[in-house]
C-alpha cells in the first residue's frame, strides 16, 4: 500500500430514513495534499466527512488510517486519532479569549489539576506567530471577525497534532482578502505534511488550492483524480450530471395570455438581498435555483411578511401591497411553505386539524368559537385528497413522517383560496413516494387551480423539471433567468459560479 | 402497535391524575375519620379557591410558554383596591370592577414589557410584582383597610348552608378558562404559541397581541382572587397576596401542565389544586407541622415534573 496514503475509505454506505446518503463511496487522502471534495447540496460531501470525523458512527464500509482499520464511535475518537474538522458554521464561546478557546478541554496543566496559564499563553503566542496572525492570545472571540474564528479553529486543530484537517466551506463568510490569507495558511499546513480535505462548491477555489479532487453526486462517487485531469466544464457536469428521474410529472407551459398575478420590483434588504425584480403569472411555476445562503429564502420570507424589507414594491394583482406580517400576506392570498418545517411549518404538539385551523381563523373561527364540525370535515376532506397518512385528523403532527408533515403544511393553505403559493425546499428530507405526490400536487395547483407558484429548490433536477421559468440567485442577487426550453443544469451552475466569484 | 402506544399516553394524560386524586382521597379517609365530614371537605374547597383562580390564569400563561411571578402580589394589591373602593363608595359592584381593573392594568404592563420590549416573562413579572407591592404599601401605609362588612357573604356565606359562595367563583373561573382553551380560536392560539411560537407567527397569528391578552385575562383573575382574599380576611391586607403565585404554579404543574408550553388545561388546574388542598388538609388534620408541609410540596413538584419529562421521553 502507498505509504503516502493517510486515510482510506472503502465502500462507504450510509442511510438516513428514506434516503441513501452515501452509496458505496471510496475516498483516498494522501499526506501533504489538499483534497477538494466537490458536489451539490445534498451530494453527500458533509456526510462522508462526518463519518470520518466520528459524528456518524453508524455506517457500512471500511475506514483505514495509516493502514490500520478504524471505526470512530464519537468525535472524540477521531480527534484523538488526529482528525479535526472545521465546521461550516462556527460557534465559538464568545466571552472566552483566543487562548482559552484553542485549548478548551485540552488545557496544559500543572500539579495535575491547575491550568498552566503561562504555558498556555506562550504556546498560543508561538502558534499565532507561526501563522503570522494579527490578533493576540488574549483577545476575546466576540471581538474577532468570522475569518479570525476560522483561523483560531485551524490553530486549534494544529495544537491537537492533527494529521488530517477537514474544512467545510470555510470561505462562505470570508472576503476575498481574507480568503487569500486563509489559502496561504492552508498551503503552509500542507507543506508541513498535513492532509487537508477542502469541501466547497466554488470551483475557482478548488483550482487555486487543491492538488486532488473527488466529486460526489447523489451519494455516489463520480470521479476522483489529481486536479489537472479535469477542466472546469467537466467538473461542472460531473457535479450536476445525473439523469432526471421519472418522478417528475410532465409540466406544460402556461397559456401565453395568462395574466400577471405577482410583481416584485427592486426589493432590497440591507446586507441580505438587493434589486430583486421578477414577475409571476397565473398558473405559472417559477423556479428559484441557487446554492444555500444565496438569499432566495430571505426574499420569499420578506414577501410573506416573516422578515422585513427596506425598499421595493410587492404588487399583487395590480395592487401595491404593504406586508408587515404573515397575517396580511395570508389574507391577501399569499401562502408560504417555509424551508424549515420543524420551526415554521407546524405546531408539533397539536393535531392535524388544529394546525389546519390555525392560519384559517377567518374561516373556522371568525368570531371566537371554533366551528369544530366544519373544521373537522374540511380537514378530513383535504387530508384524504392529498393522501395524508395518519390515524385521523386528531393525530399530533409530530407523530407523522416527514412527508406527511409536509402535506399537512400544504393542507393549511389548500383549504383557502390562495393566489400565490411560495414553496421553499418543499421536498427536502422526505422520501421519494411523498416527493412524487407533492410534485403532482404542485402541477395540479398550477394547472387546474391557476395558482402562481414560486418553487425554491437547491436540487437542480427538481427545479428544472418542475418550473416553467427559472431565476438563478447568488449573493443576494438574481444572476440569471432561463425559460424552460433553454435551461440546463450546467447553464445555471455557470451563472452561479461566475457571479458568485465576482462578488 | 402504534395505536396501542397512542392510547397509553392519552389514557395516562387524561386519567392518570384522577387516579392519583382518588387514591389520595381513599388514603386520607382511612387515616383520619374527620376527613370525610362534609364540613371538612367544604373547607378543603374553600382553601383551594384563591389558589385555583390564580392558577387558571397561570395555566394559560404556562400553556403559552410564559409565566407570571406577580400573580400573588397582584391579588393582594387588587384586594386592597377592592377594600378601599368598597369603603369609599359602599358599592360591592364597584369594588369588584376596581379590583379586576387593577389586576388587568398591572398585567397589561407585564404584557407590554414581554411583547414590545421583549423581556423574558420571568423578569418582566418580577419587576411588576415589585412595583405592585410598592404601590400597595405606599397607598395603605402597610396597614389593613377595614370596614368591608358588605362582602362578608363572599367570605363566610354558604349556599344551602353547605357550599361556600366563593367556591362558585372558582368553578366559574375554571369553566370560563376551560371554554376559552378548549373551544375558541384564542385558546388554540395560546397552545400554539407555547408549542411553536415561530410556526404560530408564520400562520398569521398576531403573537404579541395574544400574549398581551393572556396577561390581561390572567390579571383579571388575580383581581377576582384579590376580592375573595379580602372577603376571607374581612379587610384589605397589603401583605397576604405575595406567595400565592408559587402555590398556583405548583398546582398547575402538579396537575400536569407542561412547563415547556403547549400542553395542559383547566382540568390540570382543578386536579393540581385538589391534590395540594387534600395534602395540606390531611397533614393539618394529622397535626403535621407546616414546615413538613413545605417539604412535601417541594417533593411533589419535583415528582410531577419528573413524571412529565419521563412520559415525554416515552412518547418519542
Amino acid at each position: 500500500m502507498d505509504r503516502n496514503v493517510i486515510v482510506e475509505m472503502r465502500n462507504i454506505r450510509k442511510e438516513f430514513p428514506g434516503i441513501i446518503a452515501l452509496d458505496h463511496v471510496d475516498f483516498t487522502l494522501k499526506k501533504g495534499t489538499i483534497h477538494g471534495l466537490l458536489g451539490e447540496n445534498g451530494a453527500g460531501k458533509s456526510t462522508l466527512m462526518k463519518i470520518l470525523s466520528g459524528t456518524y458512527p453508524d455506517y457500512a464500509g471500511e475506514v483505514r488510517m495509516n493502514g490500520e482499520p478504524v471505526h470512530f464511535k464519537a468525535e472524540r475518537d477521531a480527534l484523538d486519532a488526529g482528525i479535526s474538522i472545521v465546521a461550516q458554521e462556527l460557534h465559538p464561546i464568545m466571552e472566552l479569549t483566543v487562548a482559552e478557546n484553542i485549548y478548551l478541554g485540552n488545557e496544559p496543566r500543572k500539579l495535575g489539576c491547575f491550568i498552566d496559564f503561562k504555558k498556555r499563553r506562550e504556546l498560543v503566542k508561538e502558534q499565532l506567530a507561526e501563522f503570522e496572525l494579527s490578533f493576540k492570545e488574549d483577545d476575546k472571540m466576540k471581538n474577532l471577525t468570522v475569518a479570525k474564528w476560522q483561523m483560531v479553529e485551524i490553530v486549534k486543530a494544529t495544537t491537537r497534532n492533527s494529521q488530517v484537517i477537514i474544512m467545510d466551506e470555510p470561505t462562505s463568510a470570508l472576503t476575498d482578502a481574507e480568503t487569500m490569507v486563509l489559502f496561504d495558511r492552508i498551503k503552509q499546513l500542507r507543506d508541513s505534511g498535513i492532509a487537508i480535505v477542502y469541501i466547497s462548491h466554488k470551483l475557482e477555489e478548488i483550482y487555486k488550492l487543491c492538488d486532488e479532487v473527488t466529486v460526489l453526486c447523489d451519494g455516489k462517487l463520480i470521479g476522483t483524480d489529481s486536479i489537472d485531469k479535469f477542466d472546469m466544464p467537466t467538473l461542472i457536469s460531473m457535479m450536476v450530471g445525473r439523469t432526471v428521474d421519472e418522478i417528475y410529472p410532465p409540466i406544460d407551459l402556461p397559456k401565453e395570455d395568462s395574466q400577471e398575478i405577482l410583481q416584485v420590483k427592486g426589493l432590497r434588504r440591507q446586507g441580505v438581498f438587493e434589486d430583486i425584480t421578477f414577475s409571476l403569472k397565473k398558473g405559472e411555476i417559477l423556479g428559484f435555483a441557487g446554492m444555500m445562503g444565496a438569499g432566495r429564502s430571505e426574499v420569499m420570507r420578506a414577501i410573506f411578511g416573516l422578515d422585513r424589507y427596506d425598499a421595493g414594491e410587492v404588487i399583487l394583482e395590480g395592487q401595491k401591497m404593504v406586508i408587515r406580517s404573515p397575517r396580511e400576506a395570508i389574507v391577501s392570498g399569499i401562502g408560504m411553505v417555509t424551508e424549515d418545517r420543524m420551526v415554521y411549518g407546524f405546531v408539533g404538539g397539536r393535531s392535524i386539524k388544529d394546525n389546519i385551523i390555525l392560519p384559517n381563523f377567518d374561516k373556522y373561527a371568525p368570531l371566537l368559537f371554533i366551528k369544530d364540525k366544519k373544521a373537522e370535515e374540511e380537514a378530513e376532506h383535504i387530508c384524504r385528497e392529498i393522501n395524508v397518512k395518519s390515524s385521523g385528523t386528531g393525530t399530533q403532527v409530530r407523530n407523522l413522517s416527514g412527508g406527511n408533515q409536509q402535506k399537512v403544511v400544504l393542507a393549511k393553505w389548500l383549504v383557502r383560496n390562495m393566489k400565490v403559493l411560495i414553496l421553499d425546499e418543499p421536498t427536502r428530507g422526505i422520501d421519494v413516494g411523498a416527493k412524487q405526490e407533492i410534485y403532482s400536487l404542485i402541477k395540479k395547483l398550477a394547472e387546474e387551480n391557476g395558482l402562481g407558484i414560486i418553487l425554491i429548490s437547491s436540487e437542480m433536477p427538481e427545479v428544472i423539471a418542475m418550473s416553467h421559468r427559472i431565476y438563478a440567485m447568488e449573493g443576494g442577487r438574481i444572476v440569471g433567468e432561463f425559460s424552460k426550453k433553454e435551461v440546463t443544469a450546467n447553464k445555471i451552475m455557470e451563472v452561479i459560479i461566475k457571479k458568485g466569484e465576482a462578488v | 402497535m402504534k395505536k396501542q402506544k397512542f392510547s397509553f399516553y392519552s389514557f395516562y394524560n387524561k386519567y392518570g391524575i384522577f387516579f392519583i386524586i382518588i387514591l389520595l382521597f381513599i388514603v386520607c379517609a382511612l387515616i383520619n375519620d374527620n376527613f370525610t365530614k362534609t364540613s371538612n371537605l367544604m373547607n378543603v374547597l374553600k382553601q383551594i379557591t384563591v389558589v385555583a383562580i390564580i392558577a387558571c390564569g397561570e395555566t394559560m400563561l404556562i400553556c403559552a410558554g410564559m409565566i407570571d411571578l406577580s400573580a400573588g402580589q397582584l391579588a393582594g394589591t387588587a384586594g386592597c383596591c377592592a377594600a378601599a373602593v368598597l369603603v369609599a363608595t359602599g358599592s360591592v359592584t364597584l369594588a369588584f370592577v376596581a379590583a379586576i381593573a387593577c389586576g388587568v392594568v398591572f398585567s397589561y404592563a407585564s404584557g407590554i414589557l414581554v411583547t414590545t420590549f421583549e423581556l423574558p416573562p420571568f423578569i418582566a413579572t418580577l419587576a411588576i410584582s415589585n412595583i405592585a407591592e410598592g404601590v400597595t404599601y405606599l397607598y395603605t401605609g402597610a396597614s389593613a383597610i377595614t370596614g368591608v362588612e358588605k362582602i362578608r357573604w363572599l367570605g363566610q356565606g354558604r349556599i344551602f348552608g353547605v357550599i361556600p359562595v366563593m367556591v362558585l367563583f372558582m368553578v366559574g373561573a375554571i369553566i370560563l378558562i376551560h371554554i376559552i382553551l378548549r373551544y375558541t380560536n384564542f385558546g388554540l392560539a395560546i397552545y400554539s404559541i407555547g408549542g411553536n411560537e415561530n410556526a404560530t407567527r408564520a400562520a398569521g397569528i398576531n403573537v404579541n397581541r395574544n400574549k398581551r391578552l393572556i396577561f390581561m385575562l390572567s390579571g383579571a383573575l388575580c383581581g377576582l382572587a384579590g376580592v375573595i382574599l379580602t372577603a376571607r380576611m374581612m379587610s384589605g391586607q397589603p401583605n397576604v397576596g405575595a406567595g400565592y403565585e408559587f402555590d398556583a404554579i405548583t398546582a398547575t404543574i402538579v396537575g400536569g401542565t407542561s412547563f415547556t408550553g403547549g400542553v395542559g388545561g383547566t382540568m390540570c388546574v382543578l386536579a393540581g389544586s385538589i391534590i395540594i388542598g387534600l395534602l395540606n388538609n390531611i397533614l393539618n388534620l394529622m397535626n403535621v407541622s407546616s414546615y413538613w408541609q413545605l417539604i412535601v410540596k417541594g417533593v411533589l413538584i419535583a415528582l410531577a415534573v419528573i413524571l412529565d419529562i419521563k412520559t415525554k421521553k416515552l412518547r418519542k
